[in-house]
């Protein structure tokens, strides 16, 4: 029998307390769709960076923001979606934080965390003109994920379906 | 895990004892004052203990290259110890492993300084 499809939304103030509220309620969800600690670490850190990045880049701390937080879980992966209120960004202007002159910056890592910890990862333009990053992660066990290890920080990451 | 920075001498070296989570807020903010303020005690040859710091996310990191780059611009010297495997992970995929002096033990750690 095919399991349901679940989807929980939630829209966040811009400020701090808003990180750990994120990542707590993702860690929830991943543990209750059954990741492994491991996993869930995973899973929390790039939701955690996610919600830094829209408070920090895309709202620009600014508290009359907001975050836009979705979570759906399919059949086959869970999928998050981090909107925020800013002027968007491209993946391709992203410094890389592991570029010789990047090294000793003091920001600059929380795409690549994200990118180095989900299977599927990827940003788009979202609808309230903001930034809105999409990323995934395979269920335990998933029929269809990939069989080489996606969990790795290279190779092309687009979870494909957007919010 | 409750948030702590506090710090004792070991001969030249002073070593920072640090427990908690090292990220957005809170964490990061201790760390960077913690650092000033021994670099206003002109203690310059710094241990930081992270035994007790089994989380850390991209704040917290920049919040360490902050700290590496304050003390070797006054000329000193920042050195970690004991990573938990959770921070070691994130050094090594950030390739901020090799770029800090990290150590296992707190005695060579503190015979290695300059």
């Amino acid at each position: 029998m095919a399991q349901e499809d679940k989807h929980l939304e939630v829209v966040l103030d811009t400020q701090v307390d808003s990180v750990n509220l994120a990542e707590e309620m993702c860690l929830r969800v991943a543990e209750a769709a059954g990741f492994d600690e491991e996993m869930c670490y995973r899973i929390g850190m790039s939701v955690r960076e996610g919600v830094i990045n829209a408070f920090h880049y895309g709202n620009q701390e600014r508290p009359d923001k907001k975050i836009h937080l979705a979570l759906d879980i399919t059949s086959e992966k869970l999928v998050i979606h981090v909107m925020d209120e800013g002027k968007g960004f491209k993946l391709t202007d992203v410094p890389d934080p592991l570029a010789e002159e990047n090294i000793l910056s003091t920001s600059g890592r929380g795409i690549f965390l994200m990118r180095a910890f989900m299977d599927e990862f990827n940003v788009v333009s979202g609808r309230t003109g903001g930034a809105e990053i999409i990323m995934s992660k395979w269920l335990p066990g998933a029929v269809n994920a990939p069989t080489n290890g996606a969990s790795g920080a290279d190779g092309e990451k687009d979870p494909g379906k957007a919010h | 895990m409750a948030l702590y920075a506090t710090y004792r001498d070991v001969g030249q070296v002073t070593v920072v004892d640090f427990g908690g989570k090292i990220t957005l807020g809170d964490g990061s903010a201790l760390l960077r004052k913690t650092v000033r303020l021994l670099l206003d005690e002109n203690r310059k040859k710094i241990l930081i203990n992270l035994a007790d710091v089994d989380y850390i996310d991209s704040s917290g990191i920049g919040e360490l290259v902050h700290a590496y780059t304050s003390v070797q611009n006054r000329e000193g010297e920042l050195k970690l110890l004991h990573l938990t495997r959770k921070v070691r992970d994130l050094l090594q995929i950030t390739k901020l492993y090799t770029v800090f002096d990290v150590h296992t033990e707190e005695a060579a750690a503190v015979r290695s300084f300059r």
